[in-house]
């Protein structure tokens, strides 16, 4: 099996793992990083979104083979120090969760809009957030902690 | 304080068993709770040196810090929060000084450690008060005792004790004194007016782990020398195992065992993926032991149910089948709904490890005591030596009520001997579900002299039928003529209870049927409501009602004020809907917009009465989360069978609703006192309803059929 070099959370890792094993997996069985999930396998429930360079990922998705040495992965895990990440803050301030499966894909998948667009209007919101999955409905509360998160960003 | 009540004693044994004189030194922190602080947000005080046990739901650390004991398992209805709540308030500490803790299943020191029936509250109120209130009189019985002063001349206020003359100590300081006292047997309960954590709003206690990425759930769980299990089920309902050839999948590198169960083929690998991957090598060979069936062959089996007209007659209140005869009109509608899948975003698994001496399960699981019988029964193992731990479950909705991942599991771990983490894939979780029943009802009013003279309700299900007192529910008790027969039908597809059981589709059925039969006697929908329920309450004792009719009429009355019913039903396409279930009552208000040519929902207004709000943003959250579910589904869920198999099986084939589909909610609760009722399942029923009635008083078209989506050219 071959080995990789990942660039993970800020820290330098090597794993060894199947070309074709999906991120999700190698950061859940492999590294023991549990906290991006696994829903559906196949890109339609956001609940694995992880960034890599920045960028929203479903790592479900996402080969280890597919990372380029140096591109930077960022979970759940390493978001924040101090799980205070404006987000994080404003899903404190909400009370977001219900079961909170989900709120790791959804804060990741938010952070990353954010990051890109600071002040994003509610239709942006919703279009960036569509394919995040919340089986217990928790939108209307993810909405606005995205919207106070971005006031403070 | 004004209440005195007995006290059960099943509740309040000590706690002994866990250290000697009741203090329990080095205690374990779990995931409520990270020990050294690196990645909690929430400030608590330094870690105790020594916790005394009080009883079986609480522990007292030597400076204060308090942890309580949430018996019932979390699935995301928020009790590990408000069941604490209520525990704390009767004790009276500061609930920052609280950290919570998930039970153990207890069957000697809990009762009913089950999460379903929206019942955690409902049930747990009264034993709950009691261990904090019980807790909060031996501790201040202990300060009494030092400073030789009697029990009533010392107050408690947040865990500070102060006497007569000036004394003062506090919960850490007594506690250890408060646990060689006996419990008390009788213990005064607060009036509601001195609430003072009850009734306030309280953050999520996992937050920090939930939002930091811990392992929380179930299928998170990690043992050393773990392996992880996929299992090969049969592809359709009444398919059993000839052989299979598993020479490919036992190439796979991870691999290290395959071995049959009963119908099924377990591939144990290192990892999931791998498990995942040589599950789908395995090349097995099924016949049709039973026959398949599919979606047509469900239509025409509740049709003819429907049909048959020699139900069971449920409840029958005078003669509807006379009153029929004598009325001018008969105004009759069916309406249909699927099978539907639970879809838990966290798919089913749990972890198990049988040894010849005892069984550990670990997992997400709504009946750990149930399970456990199960458990005990498939390995032939006293029930003692099964030892079953609740992780917080990702979604439970009546899916993870039957422990079948938990006996597989245990049944894995038993035959390969080794500690086993079960996965099901999202396509194993969405084709080996326990669905909702597809079911009819058909709805048969007769109309005389302008009025609702008779009302009859026909019930087609599959492998089950209504059950408890729903046939007395609304319009029951208003009417002379009433009747409701239910039709049961077998189907080899296996079904449960899905998040607010046959409620879920009745509610809308019977209130888009209460909203046409409305319009067509020219009555104001809500005014009609009323004026039933106002004949029902009427001598209500002693009609065995499900319901209370004045408290349904209370939030028909406050949703209609809020929604401006009265001004706004025309111009904003307002549809109505009330319903009373889990010992709820909820009205909803369904507000739609036409856009270019399709009703798109816009707003939910909702009333609620469920007593006392025990955490008022935990009970908004399962408000809004209730009524986004039971749009989604009555909009989106579809799901149908051919050749006895699912014709979905992962979110690209099966349409669930979106943050952009979910519309703004507008929540009141009713003020009250009375005893709290749960809120898991209660807003969901009326949701269908108000946005049905709301889609007809946009486009003049009805809803019969779930999912409307197929009915309706609907936006998105």
């Amino acid at each position: 099996m071959p080995t990789y070099n990942l660039k993970l959370n800020g820290n330098d890792i090597t794993v060894t793992a199947d070309a074709e094993m999906p991120l999700l997996w190698v950061l859940r069985d492999k590294l023991r990083l549990v906290g991006t999930k696994y829903g559906c396998g196949i890109a339609q429930c956001g609940a694995c979104t992880v960034h890599l360079d920045g960028v929203a990922m479903r790592s479900c998705s996402l080969p280890i083979s597919a990372i380029e040495s140096g591109q930077e992965i960022t979970t759940i895990e390493g978001l924040s120090e101090n799980i205070d990440h404006p987000l994080q803050d404003a899903w404190r301030e909400h009370d977001v969760p219900q079961c909170g499966y989900c709120q790791a894909g959804q804060i990741m998948t938010a952070a990353a809009l954010l990051k890109d667009n600071k002040r994003p209007s509610d239709d942006e919101i919703e279009s960036a957030m569509r394919g995040n999955l919340c089986r217990c409905g928790t939108y209307l509360r993810i909405k606005k902690a995205i919207k106070t998160a971005s006031k403070n960003i | 304080m004004s209440i005195i009540e007995k006290q059960n004693r099943r509740s309040f044994i000590k706690t002994t068993s866990l250290g000697t004189g009741g203090l329990i030194i080095g205690f374990n922190w779990l995931s409520s709770c990270k020990p050294d602080g690196s990645s909690s947000m929430r400030v608590i005080k330094e870690m105790p040196s020594v916790w005394t046990d009080i009883n079986s739901y609480l522990k007292i650390g030597d400076n204060g810090l308090v942890t309580i004991m949430s018996p019932n398992p979390e699935i995301g209805q928020n009790i590990k929060t408000s069941m604490p709540m209520i525990i704390a308030e009767e004790l009276d500490v500061d609930w920052n000084d609280v950290i919570v803790e998930q039970a153990g299943l207890n069957t000697e020191w809990y009762t009913r450690q089950v999460a379903g029936g929206s019942q955690s509250i409902r049930q747990g109120w009264e034993s709950l008060r009691k261990a904090g209130a019980s807790a909060r009189k031996m501790l201040l019985q202990a300060a009494a005792n030092e400073w030789q002063v009697d029990v009533s001349e010392c107050s408690v206020s947040n865990g500070l004790v102060k006497g007569p003359n000036g004394e003062e100590s506090d919960y850490g300081t007594l506690s250890a004194e408060a646990a060689k006292l006996e419990i008390p047997e009788d213990v005064e309960l607060k009036d509601p007016s001195e609430f003072k954590i009850i009734g306030k709003s309280k953050g999520n206690v996992d937050m920090d782990g939930i939002l930091g990425g811990d392992a929380l759930f179930g299928i998170d769980t990690y043992r050393e020398g773990m392996l992880y299990a996929a299992v090969v089920r049969p592809p359709a309902f009444g398919d059993k195992l000839v052989n299979y050839d598993d020479t490919e999948a036992k190439n796979v590198e991870g691999v290290s065992e395959i071995l049959q169960f009963g119908d099924k083929i377990a591939v144990l690998a290192d990892n999931t993926w791998t498990a995942f991957k040589a599950k789908e090598l395995i090349k097995a060979e099924w016949k049709a032991e039973q026959d398949y069936e599919d979606s047509e062959y469900h239509d025409k089996k509740l049709t003819e149910a429907l049909d048959k007209h020699d139900g069971n007659g449920r409840r029958s209140d005078g003669d509807v089948f006379e009153a029929f005869n004598n009325s001018d009109e008969i105004f009759e509608r069916v309406y249909e709904a699927p099978f539907l899948p639970h879809n838990c975003l966290e798919p089913m698994n749990f972890f198990a490890h049988v040894t010849e001496e005892k069984a550990e399960l670990v997992g997400p699981i709504q009946t750990p005591e149930w399970t456990e019988g199960r458990v005990a029964t498939l390995l032939e193992m006293p029930k003692e030596k099964i030892d079953i731990q609740m992780t917080r479950m990702g979604g439970g909705f009546g899916r993870r009520l039957y422990g079948d991942f938990a006996l597989e599991a245990a049944e894995i771990s038993q035959k390969s001997g080794k500690p086993v983490q079960l996965m099901f894939s999202r396509d194993d979780d969405m084709l080996a579900g326990t669905y909702r029943p597809a079911s009819k009802y058909r709805f048969k009013a007769g109309i005389k002299d302008g009025e609702l003279y008779a009302y009859h309700l026909t019930e087609a299900c599959f492998n089950g039928q209504m059950f408890g007192q729903m046939p007395s529910n609304f319009p029951c008790g208003s009417l002379d003529h009433y009747r409701v027969d239910s039709n049961t039908l077998e189907s080899n597809i296996t079904t449960g209870a899905w998040r607010a059981p046959y409620a879920n589709f009745l509610a809308f059925a019977e209130q888009a049927f209460i909203d046409e039969l409305a319009y067509k006697l020219q009555k104001d929908p809500v005014d009609f409501r009323i004026e039933l329920l106002e004949k029902a309450a009427k001598d209500a004792e002693s009609k065995d009602l499900s319901y209370e009719p004045q408290r349904l009429i209370a939030v028909i009355k406050l949703a209609a004020e809020k929604s401006d019913w009265a001004n706004q039903k025309q111009s904003k396409n307002l549809g109505f809907s009330a319903y009373y279930s889990h010992n709820t009552y909820v009205a909803e208000v369904g507000e739609s917009e036409m856009i270019d040519g399709n009703p798109k929902i816009r707003k939910i207004y909702c009333a609620v009465d469920c007593g006392i709000v025990v955490n008022p943003t935990g009970a908004l959250n399962q408000i809004e989360g209730g009524i986004i579910d039971g749009i989604g589904h009555a909009m989106y869920g579809d799901f149908e069978f051919d050749k006895g198999r699912a014709q979905s099986s992962n979110f690209n084939q099966y349409r669930m609703i979106r943050m952009d589909e979910a519309p703004e909610i507008e929540t009141y609760f009713v003020d009250s006192q009375i005893d709290p009722t749960g809120l898991g399942e209660p807003a969901l029923p009326p949701a269908g309803g108000a946005i049905a009635n709301s889609f007809a008083a946009a486009t003049g078209k009805r809803m019969y059929k779930q999912p409307f989506v197929r009915n309706l050219d609907v936006p998105g």
